[in-house]
């Protein structure tokens, strides 16, 4: 039993900014339900006194000094980008989504 | 854009009461960025800060920097935080053109510090504790610039063009618990909490602290409850609240706003609002996401940071002093009233005056000249470019004041002359000839020659009219050009009137 509903995965489509057919959700709907089926078969192991991780290997605080390193220059930084305006990336003018 | 209908502030208080909350940005004044080398300066041409990282692009990798996390860690301390034994960093993921990969790296259920409290002193001597539910690290988004339309906002832009030098950057977004309580002080609270964290990150130098800058950003969530009422209201979350005083201001214009739309029947819609400084007024941003549309997910490249317990003890050793400590303390030290000390914290002179007492003024004088003619020379001065005084040139023209070289109106002819730059007190005095005559053979020579002017004075001086002295002591000082001690010269007048 698929615990995501067609509704959901519009929803997520929507937030990833994935453009899905009816036919696609459908079939996404499906195949998402079995995957959370699957990844669920490991709550049946995990027990309390198994603190959840994030990472395979239990390293930690690899940090980098407060030192400056080289960056990128500008011009090297804008060729790829599709738009530019000699010093800034250009994009289109998305409205009301500002975080 | 119309103005919303606003009830008046008190009747608006009369039915509801003002709950708040505050999360604060405060940028960290590291030399490089977060997870990047990339420098963290501001001001630079727009995208030389910038490294793979910043940009997202494809196999470069983030690494957090140490020093930001030692910055995190006493700032979480210095707002009376729990220190987490282990925290870890997420990705909140959305898309916009401020961050290129799509995802901002943040914190979500690990946070670096918890559960703490920051003592506020309202202007009005009110003390009101706000609890801290939690500060978390972050990086910064990239600047951009609306082009198009005719207001350079994003209302009716043609495009955007995007700066990464911010992007990056490191953060650290300190989040208040509900603060229920404030009731009319709401708006002073708003400010004074905004003042508070500022004046603790300058104090542990973390952070260059200017909100015009951006270094600090606060978002005012605002909320009202009907009087009588336990159920709480729907909030806003007003943004883009770039100075104290503003700060102040869109949490009155919120309570006016909302309470005006509850009264008529209305609802209130969870939203961001955009504050606009030169309208004075909030207008509606997006719908505020549900936490759950970020699709929050540990950050698979980096580990969890889990700093050695005597790392945080050495951090805390070298806390500087709680404002709300220091206040106390400079009150105490200095003696001043209530109102006195109440009116220099208003005016935010408190290092001023510390400055200026440690330089060797006594605290009365270095009040009286900052919160008197300092303050007058400043409000006078054009625009804001405020005037160049330091504590101390003060404390040195206080000093030629005690010594008896200025009389108090030469010193403040001198501290104009300070203020337009053209020297130290003391090379003010001496290249502009501003000391006090005190040689009593120059004095005695001007009032030898009023009294002979003005014969019938000089006559009820000797019939023991003294009172008439004011007309000579006058021709006096101004034949001296007022650099003279008027009390030495109402003596000497007295006594060459006698001998004469």
């Amino acid at each position: 039993m698929s615990d995501i509903s067609a509704e959901q995965v519009r929803h997520l489509a929507n937030l990833a900014r994935i453009d899905l057919s009816d036919a696609e959700i459908a079939t996404m709907t499906t195949e998402l339900g079995q995957i959370m089926e699957a990844v669920a078969s490991v709550q049946a192991v995990a027990t309390p006194d198994v603190p959840a991780t994030s990472h395979p290997i239990p390293l930690k605080n690899v940090y980098r000094p407060d030192v400056v390193a080289d960056v990128i220059p500008t011009e090297k930084a804008l060729a790829s980008a599709p738009e530019h305006d000699g010093s800034r990336f250009k994009v289109s003018a998305i409205l009301g989504e500002e975080q | 854009m119309a103005k919303a209908k606003l009830m008046d502030y008190d009747k608006a208080l009369e039915l509801y009461e003002p709950v708040l909350g505050f999360e604060v940005h405060v940028e960290l004044s590291t030399k490089t960025k977060m997870f990047s080398a990339a420098p963290n300066n501001f001001g630079s041409e727009p995208n030389t800060n910038i490294t793979p990282t910043c940009l997202g692009l494809p196999g470069s990798l983030p690494v957090v920097n140490e020093e930001a996390v030692r910055y995190s860690i006493s700032l979480g301390l210095a707002l009376g935080c729990d220190i987490a034994e282990s925290s870890s960093f997420a990705r909140k993921n959305y898309f916009y053109p401020d961050l290129a990969k799509n995802y901002q790296i943040s914190q979500f259920d690990e946070p670096i510090a918890i559960n703490g409290n920051v003592e506020v002193e309202l202007p009005n001597g009110r003390i009101i504790n706000v609890d801290i539910e939690r500060a978390h690290m972050e990086e910064d988004a990239g600047k951009l610039t609306h082009v198009g339309g005719s207001t350079g906002r994003i209302q009716g832009a043609e495009y955007s063009l995007v700066d990464y030098n911010r992007a990056g950057v490191p953060l650290v977004e300190i989040v208040t618990r509900m603060i229920e309580g404030a009731e009319h002080d709401a708006p002073e609270l708003a400010k004074a909490y905004v003042a508070t964290i500022r004046d603790i990150v300058l104090a542990l130098g973390i952070s260059d602290a200017k909100m015009e800058r951006g270094n600090l950003r606060c978002d005012a969530n605002v909320s009202l409850r009907p009087r009588g009422s336990d159920k709480l209201g729907t909030r806003t979350e007003t943004k883009n609240v770039n100075s104290l005083r503003s700060v102040e201001r869109a949490v009155r214009y919120e309570i006016q706003r909302q309470a005006q739309i509850l009264a008529d029947g209305g609802t209130i819609i969870q939203e961001t609002r955009h504050w606009h400084e030169d309208t004075g007024a909030t207008s509606a941003g997006r719908p505020k996401s549900d936490a759950d549309d970020y699709r929050y997910f540990p950050e698979p490249d980096l580990l969890p940071v889990v700093p050695d317990p005597a790392l945080i003890e050495e951090l805390r050793a070298a806390l500087p002093e709680k404002p709300a400590e220091r206040r106390r303390r400079l009150k105490a030290e200095w003696g001043f009233t209530d109102l006195e000390f109440q009116d220099v914290v208003n005016s935010g002179l408190l290092s001023e005056i510390t400055e200026t007492v440690a330089a060797g003024a006594s605290p009365q004088a270095a009040r009286k000249w900052w919160t008197g003619e300092i303050a007058r020379l400043a409000n006078a001065a054009e625009g804001d470019a405020g005037i160049d005084i330091s504590p101390a040139q003060v404390a040195e023209l206080q000093q030629l004041v005690d010594e008896g070289t200025l009389t108090d109106r030469l010193a403040r002819q001198v501290l104009e002359a300070v203020a337009a730059g053209e020297g130290s007190p003391r090379e003010i005095v001496e290249t502009q000839g501003l000391a006090v005559v005190s040689d009593d053979g120059a004095l005695i020579a001007a009032i030898d020659e009023a009294l002979s002017a003005q014969p019938d004075v000089l006559e009820k001086i000797k019939d023991g009219k003294v009172q008439a002295a004011g007309a000579v002591i006058g021709a006096v000082m101004k034949a001296m050009q007022g650099k003279a001690d008027a009390a030495r010269v109402r003596e000497l007048v007295l006594e060459r009137a006698e001998a004469l």
